[in-house]
């Protein structure tokens, strides 16, 4: 009987003793947490991309409670997603212009040599140290499939040692921007639907030696959308501050003879057929 | 051009191969690795079939054939390449240690459920050779042992022990044991019991214990000497025969396949700690030289603990880990339930493996001892 | 410390490999290389800054002319390599593969030298003087680092020099060009160290070479006492010739993990840079002209040749009479450190010491598979470190993790991933690392 006894008095100051640390704990040490940073971070979609340029979704659920950002500041976020937390913090809800990756480059395997067998890492970066990678290409995308790894949203396949983007996947989150050796990826506007799908400011004879696809820089496009392209060495690219890019009526207009001014759809199409072309 | 120059033939620049330096292998692979450590094996593995017959290359090689099973099984499910993954014979070398660590009696059936545990259990699901924490052999030898303790402590005696030459085998005891029928009593022709089991069974009494009268120590104790070195005493069908297990171990010593300071520090530690139990309280262990002739220790420490994926890779980690396994040993083996201790010891070592590792690292190069202070100091 | 007759020096680590290929061109005397309708010279061909280009296609140049300037203090002069005329000048790839500036030269065959440096008397020369036509000829260290051999001349001066070590270790497998030269050009190694010891103003003068070097080594003890040099055995075992690894051999002096080797009071010189200073010295010549070896299974004739900076790759193989068997690399440098190139028309630099050509049967190729925890790699890391450990922690994007082990004291010697029973890259994921590791500190 004594025993019990001890042991409950025992359990009892036992039990006072640490409720008290807790309270104590619980009185001082407090982390003073805003109650709507939680509900915006409930309402975001929590995929910590990064897009938003802050750390995760607790970040920038941090920065709009703040007013540092607008709801629309989350690229991955639909439009109800953002008004509802617009709607929670009785503010506006901002509009951010949404945007996608290009991965600009048409260089796959059957549009270009390879100059050398790699035998290493599957890996850009790793292999872009050794012998700048086994394409010929110095610009071209390395086809190790770096960007498909890094994309937390699967929107990135690697057609023939080429990466491409389904765009209607794409939330524009960048990181596949960060992790290309060669610098290819690019965040456009959503609504740029053409691109070239070129990078390489080489000359347009030595590009023609190793790259069918290659820009070769006649300046077609931009005589087809005066204006709407600019030119680095032999490379043409849209214009994306232009006021306005170019429809998917160029393409036909300009008729670029390496073929690399593609709608994305277009891009997507024709890499898939010469897979397809290939395996057959 | 003359004509000498033309048929120079030049390398064909498509055709050239990259990579980053060096450009020259050792070539030494690991299916060699795999195959010398075999060969080590093989002495201990003769010395079994000789003092136990063809039951024990049976039941070593369905442990073998089981563990390539296992290992075949597991790639075809998780759509591994079968052939890549078995030509380093890592599987083969599980299975052999996996059946050197088996009684020579035990049913068939037994090693094979051994060999899954060895291979799917303890290797693949941590991710495959490289990625286990612990020696597959050994997980399944306890996994076994804690599963089917009856077939598992169930001991056969050697080709060469009767009901009369029966004892020498045990003349470390004392004859008051034998009248008494302690060790003898074991003996039915179809099982027996090994010195580790005997000893552990025995009262332990300090100076009183009939452990006090062993008659380890004596110089003239020359046939229980060969038979305890040879390996004629009953016991796991590897283990048994010192002898043959040092020979592999020189073997893998002049392979540089081991690191010696493992199986070194590992005996000495049991030699030491042992020896000084036995110098204080006679009666409670039997003589350093008994712990290290009997029971798992020398395949243990040789075979076992120095295995590759799980022993420390610095040396100073080898030493630290040699020296826990002892302990661990010891302190089993004297204080412990179970009569024998070594697999318990090493595998609980293996856990600490990555730990070891971390604080054994060598200071690199250019790092003075200074420095280290100063940075305690900043902190 | 003694330097006792039998005392073989080394450090800890390393490897020696069971063929080692030296016995292919060893024995081979050094072959003046004909002269070629064109050269094409990459303006980077030091560490540090580019040189500055002072020419333009169409100039005339005479040899050893100056065509491209140091750019700063840490940079090299580049020189004509024959006479002839400046062809195009444009980015190509380089030994490594990335696009890199390069001129061509078009050789006139008249091969005329052009206006040369004056002879000095080293003996009485103001090492100020002396220090100067180093710069001026543009000399750099010819083993593989291509260090600016001035800069490491001139110590600040609260750094205190008492020795000077002259690397003839050659330790790469294979590589024998500063063999032969130690062999047959003794005088100039000596003279060339004799003039860094009276720039550095230091007595202890040191030539460390490699015991499987003996008759170089009997070739160098003729005379090196006159100079007041020792010439020391070290022993043979890869990465001997490492500057840090060096210094221990022969001093016993640890150079402090990311320091330089001056502050333990030592500079070290490349064997061929010597013989380089005593020509640009005595004789006034820069920098245009090598002693490269051509070797390896694949190639027909194994050898040694003075060949000029900017002769293509593919020229070597040709002197050499062309592969024997299918060729599956080409290295330029040592089978441990040197580049496997691309193609066959990547230029000699200033620092190529050979051109290796490895067959395509049974060449070593890297795998993915896991590591085994085997330790080969610890064993024989010269620097202590923990290589499988640096390169899972990069495989799995853990940079910090290989910051922390000190993947940045990594020299990429590339002994672990020789041992490696799993063929795993470990010299290309630890580059990684370090290549990620500098992204993200510019960050």
């Amino acid at each position: 009987m004594s025993m019990v006894l001890t042991a409950v008095i025992l359990m009892a100051v036992f039990g006072a003793v640490l409720g008290a640390v807790i309270g104590i704990f619980a009185r001082y040490f407090r982390v003073e947490s805003d109650a709507r940073v939680e509900l915006v971070t409930e309402l975001l979609p929590n995929a910590n991309c990064g897009g938003c340029g802050k750390a995760g979704c607790a970040d920038f659920a941090k920065a709009v409670v703040a007013g540092e950002l607008p709801p629309g500041g989350c690229p991955v976020s639909s439009r109800e997603t953002v008004s509802a937390i617009a709607r929670a913090l009785g503010i506006e809800a901002g509009e951010v212009e949404s945007k996608v990756a290009v991965v600009l480059c048409s260089g796959d395997d059957a549009s270009t040599r390879e100059k050398v067998l790699y035998n290493g890492v599957n890996d850009c970066v790793s292999a872009s140290l050794v012998a700048g990678g086994p394409k010929n290409c110095a610009y071209g995308c390395l086809g190790f499939s770096s960007c498909a790894r890094a994309c937390p949203f699967g929107a990135i396949e690697m057609v023939n040692s080429l990466a491409v983007v389904h765009s209607e996947l794409c939330v524009g989150c960048g990181k596949c921007v960060d992790v290309c050796p060669r610098h290819l990826i690019k965040l456009v506007p959503a609504n740029a639907e053409v691109n070239v799908y070129c990078s390489s400011p080489a000359k347009g004879v030595e590009k023609k030696a190793y790259c069918a696809s290659g820009c070769i820089g006649c300046r077609k496009c931009g005589k087809a959308a005066e204006g709407k392209f600019v030119f680095n060495g032999f490379c043409a690219s849209v214009d994306y501050n232009a006021a306005e890019l170019p429809g998917s009526d160029v393409v036909e207009k300009s008729n670029c003879p390496s073929g690399c001014l593609r709608t994305r759809q277009g891009h997507l199409e024709k890499e898939y057929a010469e897979r397809d072309g290939v395996t057959k | 051009m003359s004509e000498t120059e033309k048929t120079i033939s030049m390398p064909d620049a498509n055709a050239l191969l990259v990579s980053v330096s060096p450009h020259i292998h050792d070539k030494t692979g690991i299916t060699e690795i795999m195959l010398k450590v075999m060969i080590a094996l093989t002495p201990g593995l003769v010395a079994g079939i000789y003092y136990f017959g063809w039951r024990a290359l049976w039941v070593t090689l369905s442990c073998m054939g089981g563990c390539v099973l296992a290992e075949a099984l597991w790639c075809l499910l998780v759509k591994k390449p079968v052939w890549r993954t078995l030509k380093d014979c890592s599987a083969l070398v599980t299975g052999m240690l996996l059946g050197m660590n088996l009684s020579a009696g035990v049913p068939l059936w037994i090693c094979l459920i051994g060999s899954f545990i060895a291979i799917w259990i303890a290797k693949q699901f941590f991710g495959g050779l490289g990625h286990n924490p612990f020696n597959p052999a050994l997980v399944a030898r306890v996994a076994l042992l804690l599963a089917f303790p009856g077939i598992m402590t169930t001991w056969v005696p050697t080709r060469f022990m009767n009901e009369e030459n029966f004892s020498y085998t045990f003349e470390f005891f004392s004859p008051e044991d034998l009248e008494k029928g302690l060790a003898k009593k074991s003996f039915d022709g179809i099982t027996c019991s090994t010195p580790l089991s005997i000893v552990s069974t025995m009262e332990k009494i300090p100076g009183k214990g009939h452990l006090a009268a062993d008659r380890t120590s004596r110089q003239d104790n020359v046939q229980m000497w060969t038979c305890f070195i040879y390996g004629d005493k009953p016991g796991c069908l590897g283990e048994t025969s010192g002898i043959a297990l040092i020979l592999g171990g020189l073997l893998l010593l002049y392979w540089r396949l081991i690191n010696w300071r493992i199986p070194i520090f590992y005996i000495g530690t049991v030699v030491v700690l042992t020896g000084i139990i036995r110098y204080f309280a006679p009666g409670y262990t039997p003589s350093p030289m008994f712990h290290v002739f009997t029971g798992g220790l020398l395949l243990g420490a040789i075979f076992m603990a120095t295995d590759m994926v799980t022993s420390p890779m610095t040396s100073m980690g080898c030493v630290v880990f040699g020296i826990g396994c002892g302990v661990i040993t010891s302190c089993i083996r004297i204080f412990g339930n179970y009569p024998e201790g070594v697999s318990f010891a090493i595998l609980l070592m293996n856990s600490l493996v990555p730990l070891i590792d971390r604080f054994c690292a060598k200071r690199p190069f250019g790092y003075v001892k200074a420095r280290r202070k100063e940075e305690k100091k900043s902190c | 410390m003694s330097f006792g007759k039998f005392k073989v020096f080394s450090f800890s680590g390393g490897i020696h490999p069971r063929f080692d290929g030296k016995n292919l061109a060893a024995s081979e005397a050094v072959k003046p290389a004909p002269l070629l309708e064109k050269y094409v010279l990459y303006l980077s061909q030091n560490v540090g800054k580019m040189p500055k280009l002072i020419v333009k296609t169409g100039d005339e140049v005479k040899k050893g002319q100056l065509v491209a300037g140091a750019d700063g203090f840490v940079s090299a002069n580049l020189h004509a390599p024959t006479s002839g005329k400046i062809g195009a000048v444009k980015n190509i790839p380089g030994a490594n593969g990335t696009l890199t500036p390069a001129l061509e030269i078009i050789a006139d065959g008249k091969d005329e030298w052009g206006e040369l440096l004056p002879a000095l008397d080293w003996r009485t020369a103001d090492p100020k003087v002396l220090l100067e036509r180093v710069r001026a000829c543009g000399i750099v260290g010819m083993g593989g680092a291509a260090f600016p051999s001035h800069v490491k001349l001139s110590p600040p001066p609260e750094k205190k020099i008492d020795t000077l070590i002259i690397n003839g270790a050659e330790c790469e497998p294979y590589l024998c060009a500063d063999h032969r030269l130690m062999l047959e050009n003794p005088e100039k190694v000596l003279i060339g160290t004799a003039i860094c010891g009276r720039i550095l103003g230091v007595k202890n003068m040191l030539i460390g070479v490699e015991s499987n070097k003996k008759d170089a080594i009997a070739k160098l003890n003729e005379k090196a006492a006159e100079y007041g040099i020792k010439v020391v055995k070290l022993r043979v075992r890869y990465p001997q010739g490492a500057e840090k690894q060096l210094i221990y051999a022969l001093t016993g002096r640890k150079v402090p993990a990311g320091g330089l080797p001056m502050e333990t009071g030592c500079v070290v010189q490349n064997a061929g840079s010597a013989a380089a200073i005593a020509d640009a010295v005595c004789e006034g010549k820069p920098l245009i002209e090598r002693i490269t070896t051509v070797s390896g299974e694949a190639v027909a004739h194994p050898g040694n040749y003075l060949v000029r900076i900017g002769t293509p790759v593919a020229k070597l193989i040709e002197w050499a009479g062309g592969e024997k068997c299918k060729t599956g690399k080409i290295v330029l440098g040592g089978p441990m450190m040197g580049f496997a190139l691309h193609s066959p028309e990547v230029a000699l630099s200033k620092n190529s010491s050979g051109v290796l050509l490895f067959p395509l049967k049974g060449i070593c190729q890297y795998t993915s598979a896991g590591c085994l925890r085997c330790g080969k790699c610890v064993k024989v890391c010269p620097m202590n470190l923990i290589p499988s450990i640096l390169a899972s922690a990069v495989e799995s994007g853990k940079y910090d993790l290989a910051a922390q082990n000190h993947i940045a004291d990594c020299m990429e010697c590339g002994s672990c991933a020789y041992v490696c029973p799993a063929e795993r890259p470990l010299v290309q994921h630890i580059r990684r690392g370090k290549a990620e590791l500098r992204k993200n500190k510019g960050k």
